[in-house]
């Protein structure tokens, strides 16, 4: 009998790759991060110019939506207020699983620099935050350096078993 | 610890289907992409016109007039900032112009060439993130990522600058911290060279556009009366007929020895709205190129000064705070203590991009302010939009909301 | 001991002031000698009571009487061509005199000048709205009502603008801390997962230089994370972030510094 002298899982056989479903899952996922637009305030700014064309979000998959039904992540970019606090929860209820969220910029983190009456010290009161950036306004690079630690969080956790809900604090 | 449980009624328990009027309400925002950030918009509908409009503002309300309350004169510097995030220096500039007419301070003139430059490129600045974001509003994605590209040129010379991007706090009270940088001026004009046919570039794209001038022509006209009975202010006012423009009218800086035109329209429109945001890019380049030789003549004639000398209400030189023992006390008082402003009032109007920002302290001689009002000309910008929606159909609302050219940032403060 | 802090003003105070400073004045001038306002004055005076005049950074200010306000406004609207209100609000003289104090900045635009016009009123007492004169009062007087509690007769809306509806409180008030009160501390849990939750969310933290390195709920220190709940003992090891693992990426090429292009002018 012949014996074959193709090893097919190396590089080099049949453009066949073997991989786990995880594997497979949390590649597509990490890399088509689809970011919902929750421009708040100041940040909102740099992460309208992370998207356009100098710092050109669309390479890394990730493409602003405004609805937050076709989004996996939350940008919360800029200050929470208090009268705002009911819809930030309302619009992260209607992400659809498995869903992660950044807080961008010193106000959503901890309410800043506005230590008011009118300002939700941080929105991980209202909803479970996976990363803060931090500064005030966080550069677009930061944004970027942010959604590629979420990427490696992403391929990190298993994608089959079942999602559990994230907690609140 | 246990899952928490939200309370919140489900959307569609708020809604009501008994209406006898045959009228739709339509709920627009507080987060909505082309809102402009957090506004939202009742809107009651008969068909697809909107019969009444109630625009709802505060959700971006951060108490700054509460803060600054609480807080010394120069502490207050970083908060204006984020009033009108897309062009800081404005706001800066607004804020230490009223303190220093409330002390009664001289700025020497290179802090005040240095200024205008700083104000000029906030203008632009501002102008084409305007021009981007309407631009993407409506559906022109090229024209966004242009601007972008040259928003970001003028970016990079601010951020030699100051250091920031966004929030600049590039200007004190009594003149400027710094002199500007070593490639300031060869940066600034390599990018002023090429403006023009950047200018150029927009006007070929949209100017004949068909969609453009359709959503544009005749939609959200603004009248004279109107514009003047909302305090419109701005590119808002000088589009509705008049020109009126603070930098020519009661000049402050250096404005009456620079030359520029206010360009302003009769049409009241959308459009008339963006030919005047076309036009003042092209007048801010105009005067960017004087205050480069107003500069220059600074430096010939050795004018080195850059903050004004009050050991009252300013902190010397870092030198002599490094040397002098007084004016290192001096500047320890300053810091800890804050400056006392002389008991008065004061209201002083400055030209924003957006229109006239006003600030207006009223001070009992402490080292706060007693009261401070921001008058931020996007307030009765969007107040504008309860009498001008009405009657248009709901795809000329977002079309509106661009030209209005609101930051909420300034309408909540 | 505790400090002693007035219940009826509980915004920031000096903690220093010299005994003898006495703080200088806004220099004023007088209105009769100046060929500017002068007429707009003598017209104000011949049908109205001023209380007070003067000029101050080169604005005239008068003082009328709080019902005398929509009628005075409409006077130099209509025949000193004061077209624009610019600006509405109040000051809170609450401690002081139990009173505020209502300012209107108003522009002439054809004559390019400003004049503000100033009336007290009691606390507790309405305003007569400008609304009918000027539209641009309808939002201030909206804003003056939700930051100071003070109504304005005859406003056609008169709700809250800036804070939700259902607010207590009126923020600009001296008696009104910046932090806010017990119902703004708890105003969003309250609204989002109901009182019982309170307890466990917890209450805000304000102190802005907080800084706890054994709390691994809120913020991991950079180069030290651990996972949310996790007990610090201080010796973590150190995690090198990177962002990406070592071994690589499944179907992503690593970056390759060798073959890339380092561009040093970013305005090319």
């Amino acid at each position: 009998m012949a014996q074959h002298k193709v090893d097919y899982t190396k590089s080099g056989g049949l453009p066949v790759a073997l991989t786990s479903i995880d594997k497979l899952a949390n590649w597509g996922r990490s890399n088509s991060l689809w970011a919902m637009t929750y421009g708040l305030a100041c940040c909102g700014i740099e992460m309208m110019a992370a998207g356009a064309s100098r710092y050109d979000f669309d390479r890394f998959g990730t493409i602003f939506r405004a609805s937050p039904r076709q989004s996996d992540v939350m940008i919360v970019a800029g200050t929470l207020t208090k009268k705002h606090s009911e819809f930030i929860k309302r619009l992260y209820d209607q992400m659809t699983e498995p869903r992660w969220v950044i807080s961008m910029g010193s106000c959503a983190n901890t309410g800043g620099m506005f230590n008011t009456y009118a300002t939700v010290q941080g929105v991980d009161r209202i909803i479970p935050v996976d990363l803060y950036l931090p500064g005030c306004a966080p550069r677009p690079e930061t944004l970027q350096y942010g959604v590629m630690l979420l990427q490696k969080k992403i391929r990190a956790n298993s994608a089959s078993k079942a999602q559990k809900p994230k907690r609140l604090m | 610890m246990a899952q928490v449980k939200n309370r919140l009624t489900p959307f569609f328990e708020n809604i009501t289907f008994d209406r006898e009027d045959n009228e739709l309400v339509l709920n627009f925002g507080p987060q909505h992409p082309s809102a402009h950030g957090q506004l939202r918009l009742m809107l009651h509908l008969q068909q697809e016109q909107i019969v009444k409009a109630h625009p709802d503002v505060g959700y971006l309300h951060r108490g700054m007039e509460k803060m600054a309350e609480n807080m010394i004169y120069n502490e207050f510097m970083p908060t204006t900032d984020r009033m009108d995030y897309i062009a800081s220096s404005s706001n800066n500039y607004g804020f230490a112009l009223a303190v220093e007419k409330l002390i009664g301070l001289e700025v020497p003139r290179r802090a005040k060439v240095i200024r205008m430059m700083l104000l000029e490129i906030n203008r632009l600045m501002s102008h084409l993130f305007w021009l981007a974001t309407t631009a993407l509003d409506i559906g022109a994605m090229t024209v966004f990522l242009f601007a972008f590209r040259e928003r970001e040129y003028l970016m990079d010379i601010i951020e030699g600058y100051c250091g920031a991007r966004l929030t600049h706090s590039a200007i004190r009270i009594g003149g400027v911290p710094l002199d500007i940088q070593d490639t300031f001026i060869s940066q600034l004009k390599t990018f002023l060279d090429k403006l023009p046919a950047n200018i150029k570039d927009y006007e070929d794209l949209l100017d004949t556009n068909r969609i453009w001038l359709m959503r544009m022509e005749e939609v959200g006209t603004i009248s004279t009366e109107m514009a003047l009975s909302w305090a419109c202010t701005g590119p808002m006012l000088r589009a509705s007929g008049v020109a009126w423009d603070i930098r020519k009218e009661e000049p402050y800086e250096l404005y009456d020895e620079v030359e520029f035109k206010v360009p302003f329209s009769d049409k009241g429109d959308n459009f008339a709205r963006y030919r005047v945001y076309m036009e003042e890019m092209r007048e801010s380049a105009k005067i960017l190129y004087q205050t480069i030789d107003m500069y220059d003549e600074c430096v010939k004639n050795n004018q080195t000064e850059l903050m004004a000398h009050s050991p009252k209400y300013i902190s010397a030189s870092k030198l002599d705070i490094m040397t002098q023992n007084y004016s290192l006390m001096q500047h320890f008082v300053l810091v800890t203590q804050g400056m006392r402003p002389p008991v008065g009032e004061v209201y002083v109007a400055t030209e924003s991009p957006k229109g006239e920002l006003g600030f207006f302290i009223n001070s009992q001689g402490g080292p706060y302010p007693y009261r401070l009002k921001l008058r931020a000309p996007s307030f009765w910008h969007t107040g504008i939009l309860t009498d001008l929606l009405p009657g248009h159909y709901i795809p000329d609302v977002v079309s509106i909301i661009g030209t209005t050219n609101i930051v909420f940032g300034e309408v909540d403060r | 001991m505790r400090a002693y802090t007035p219940k009826d003003d509980v915004q920031k105070k000096s903690y220093y002031t010299d005994r003898f400073y006495v703080s200088p004045q806004v220099p004023k001038q007088e209105v009769e000698s100046d060929e500017i306002f002068a007429a707009d004055l003598a017209a104000i005076k011949t049908k109205f009571d001023v209380l007070d005049a003067y000029i101050q950074v080169e604005q005239m200010v008068v003082f009328i009487k709080p019902n005398d306000n929509y009628k005075v406004l409409e006077l130099l609207k209509d025949e000193l061509e004061y077209t624009q209100l610019s600006e509405m609000s109040a000051i809170d003289f609450l401690a002081k005199s139990n009173s505020f104090e209502i300012f209107y900045q108003m522009l002439s635009m054809n004559k390019a000048k400003r004049i503000r016009i100033k009336m007290t009123i009691e606390n507790g007492a309405a305003v007569n709205s400008v609304e009918k004169l000027f539209r641009s009062a309808d939002w201030a007087e909206r804003e003056m009502f939700d930051m100071f509690g003070i109504e304005a007769n005859g406003h056609p809306f008169m709700k809250r603008i800036l804070m939700p509806y259902d607010w207590q409180g009126n923020p600009l008030l001296k008696t009104y801390p910046l932090q806010g009160d017990e119902f703004a501390a708890w105003y969003e849990v309250d609204k989002i997962y109901g009182k019982e939750a309170r307890e466990e969310i917890g209450p805000e933290i304000r102190d802005t230089a907080r800084v706890d390195r054994y709390d691994s709920d809120r913020f991991a220190r950079l180069g030290h994370e651990v996972p949310k709940g996790t007990k610090i003992t201080g010796d973590e090891p150190v995690v090198e972030q990177t962002y990406q693992e070592d071994g690589g990426v499944f179907l992503i090429k690593k970056f390759d510094k060798e073959s890339s292009v380092v561009i040093d002018d970013p305005q090319r």
